[in-house]
């Protein structure tokens, strides 16, 4: 460092060495910047023994915490083991299981791994006598290196391909869906196949009834130990296909189905609908022909029909509901109802002359209810069907009740309140019935059917006064008594319920003589209403009279009687027959 | 006094290191017994659920229908009926007599009385 001109120059003249000035003042500024130096590298390292402290006083906060609350690792944790990656199992409103999983394996091969492709081949078929041999012949010696030969297997056939001892075959594991009850519920469950496959593992996927509609939910993985659980009983829903079954070979019908209905929650204890098929085994989706032909086709919640008489109750109910009529008012019903070219007749052409108003339903009266449903018009007529969901597809948690759109006329005229007054012309399912039904039952109240198991009534609504209602049902005891319903008279359990005999409309326009879709929808116990049965054969005739016998009379009630009679146990009712045998014995 | 403190907390650190060594290997033998149980427990579940679903598959309405035809000789099962019912009132229980010993003032008393009795 040069010194300055000025400090030499005052050294000098006092005769001293300019130099040791500059060895001074370089010796102050050393002891300057060391004691900077000193104080910076304090300050670092106490920032820095500070920074670890609080870093290890963080980690030992962090370990206190652990320890006092456990939070465990992933190893610790059990998630259920293979369980937790099964789809949920569905089961009845009891507990009885309707749809679970199955572990079971999967075949495949790799050719280029076989010694002898045609041996191999040859014990295959002997054992899987579905496979062809040409075919699989061609697989083994072709260029792939990978085949599926069976998606399933079982555990015999299983050891049987172990005891082949073939290099080139492959057993992978597969959880499959099985459903224990076979057919049982057929409808309501729909099926399960298989989605993405891999050697170790298949994704099993929905493919119709609830299976499908709640895909998502079954195979929700966080809450899979809990199972679906159903509204469907067992034991009902086969007593009512085993009588359905019985029905439809007495009465020679093509088709029938059955809905029971829970009034106050709108549980579905039974979905009946035949013929139906296996879901372990599902056929496969009908490419040509008619839907209606493939068993797999729901006529309970799918398919919707022209129900004819059984409509006659709603025409009523609403018309005492609105005050236009009491159920004593006397109705001209001799003279023709004419609507534009049509001239409205009654079954047989009969005449019943001046009836009350509950007659008209006891008698089953076109003409009647026709006159009723003019004096309704046609807003207040379409606005109470709406109101009883009929002009909705159904919002049932089986996908086949997307398909329900209930067919009614775009522009409601004058002709279809008469038509639709007495069940023509209009379309639902047999589910919308029950719903409907279940709104009289009730007290005027309506509930949204449902396939879940409820623990209180969902989605209810008033759609007409309780007194309508209770008028109704008092009617629909007069039609067991003394109408078209009399098989059901003597059944142990008080039943209220009208008929319908309605025939089919021809695909080409007009309707069918001998084809009718024959109904009866009931009501029990008729003293304090608790469910609705609906009950249809599609085109029975009875022939064990000397004449063919094909209304609902003859077909659905005593089917409907014998179903009732011996489900009504099961539901806790209590028979009228108790009190007629201590009568009988005083 | 300075070495001494330094000598306890050297050996303070050794002796917690050979105790955190000992716990480490607890918890991975504990872990590995753990990993163990959740292999059985998971095994005894799949096997619980192939019984389930068993039970299910012997119990499936079908079948039992079948039996009931087949053992219909026997066991003559039939589908309950609303005749089965009956009052209370109706069923003629079996006449029964209590006695009963009680003392009075030192003296032994038997009293007797018959169900009817009771339920007058």
């Amino acid at each position: 460092m040069r010194t300055p001109l000025a400090l030499v120059l005052t050294a000098r003249m006092k005769g001293e060495n300019p130099y040791f000035e500059k060895i001074k003042s370089s010796q102050f500024r050393d002891e300057d910047f060391e004691k900077r130096i000193r104080t910076d590298s304090e300050k670092r390292l106490r920032l820095l023994s500070q920074s670890i402290l609080s870093i290890f006083v963080g980690i030992a906060i962090c370990m206190a915490y652990l320890a006092t609350y456990g939070v465990t690792s992933e190893s610790l944790a059990w998630s259920g083991g293979d369980i937790a990656a099964q789809r949920a199992r569905i089961v009845d409103r009891k507990g009885r299981i309707l749809a679970t999983n199955f572990e079971t394996h999967s075949l495949y091969a790799e050719p280029h791994r076989m010694i002898n492709p045609a041996a191999v081949a040859a014990k295959l078929t002997d054992l899987f006598p579905e496979l062809e041999y040409d075919r699989l012949l061609k697989d083994f010696t072709g260029k792939r290196k990978f085949i599926w030969i069976k998606r399933k297997i079982s555990p015999k056939q299983q050891q049987a391909v172990h005891d082949f001892g073939e290099p080139g075959l492959f057993l992978g594991p597969r959880e499959m869906r099985i459903y224990p009850k076979g057919d049982l519920a057929a409808h309501v469950l729909g099926g399960a196949t298989f989605g993405k496959e891999g050697v170790s593992a298949a994704e099993v996927i929905g493919v119709a009834g609830v299976e499908r509609k709640l895909d998502s939910v079954l195979r929700d993985t966080t809450s899979t130990k809990q199972p679906l659980v159903l509204s469907i009983d067992v034991t009902i829903q086969e007593i009512v296909e085993d009588v359905l079954h019985s029905g439809m070979q007495l009465f020679n019908a093509r088709g029938a189905s059955a809905v029971l209905m829970d009034v106050h929650t709108g549980e579905l204890i039974s979905l009946a609908s035949l013929p139906d098929f296996d879901p372990n085994e599902r056929p496969r989706f009908p490419v040509s022909g008619k839907p209606d032909n493939s068993p797999l086709f729901n006529r309970a919640a799918q398919g919707v029909y022209e129900f004819g008489s059984v409509f006659k109750i709603f025409t009523v109910a609403q018309s005492i509901d609105l005050g236009l009529v009491t159920k004593n008012t006397m109705i001209d019903t001799s003279a023709p109802v004419r609507v534009g070219p049509f001239s409205i007749r009654e079954f047989r052409n009969r005449n019943y002359g001046k009836i009350s108003v509950s007659d008209i339903i006891v008698k089953s009266s076109n003409r009647g209810t026709a006159r009723l449903g003019l004096l309704i018009g046609k807003d207040r007529q379409r606005d109470f069907i709406e109101k009883l969901g009929m002009l909705k597809p159904l919002e049932l948690e089986i996908n086949e009740a997307k398909k329900s759109q209930p067919l009614f006329p775009k522009n409601w005229g004058k002709a279809n309140v008469v038509t639709i007054s007495y069940g023509h012309g209009i379309s639902i399912t047999p589910v919308h019935l029950a719903a409907a039904y279940a709104a009289i039952a009730n007290d005027g109240m309506y509930t949204a059917p449902t396939i879940i198991k409820q623990n209180n009534a969902h989605k209810s609504y008033r759609v007409m006064s309780s007194e309508a209602a209770k008028d109704a049902l008092n009617m629909l005891r007069r039609v067991v008594t003394d109408g078209t319903a009399t098989f059901a008279r003597d059944s142990a359990y008080s039943i209220a319920g009208k008929t319908g005999t309605a025939v089919k409309p021809k695909a080409t326009g007009g309707y069918y003589d001998d084809k009718v879709i024959s109904t009866f929808a009931a009501i029990f116990p008729d003293d304090d209403p608790q469910y609705v049965l609906v009950m249809t054969f599609h085109e029975p005739v009875g022939v064990s009279d000397d004449k063919p016998r094909r209304t609902a009379g003859w077909t659905a009630v005593p089917a409907a009687v014998e179903v009732i009679g011996r489900i009504a146990p099961l539901l806790n009712l209590t028979p009228r027959v108790a009190l007629t045998t201590q009568s009988s014995l005083n | 006094m300075k070495i001494f403190s330094f000598v306890v907390a050297i050996m303070l650190v050794f002796a917690l290191a050979l105790w955190a060594n000992q716990e480490s290997y607890k918890t991975r033998i504990a872990l590995k017994e753990l990993r163990k149980t959740q292999q059985d427990l998971s095994k005894s579940y799949s096997r619980l659920d192939a019984l389930r679903t068993e039970w299910a598959y012997l119990n499936r309405p079908q079948r039992l229908r079948k039996l009931v035809e087949l053992h219909f000789d026997q066991l003559a099962l039939r589908p309950l009926r609303a005749q089965q019912f009956g009052l209370v009132s109706e069923v003629n229980f079996p006449k029964e007599e209590f006695i009963i010993a009680f003392e009075v003032g030192g003296e032994k008393l038997v009293a007797m009385f018959s169900s009817e009795d009771i339920l007058q």
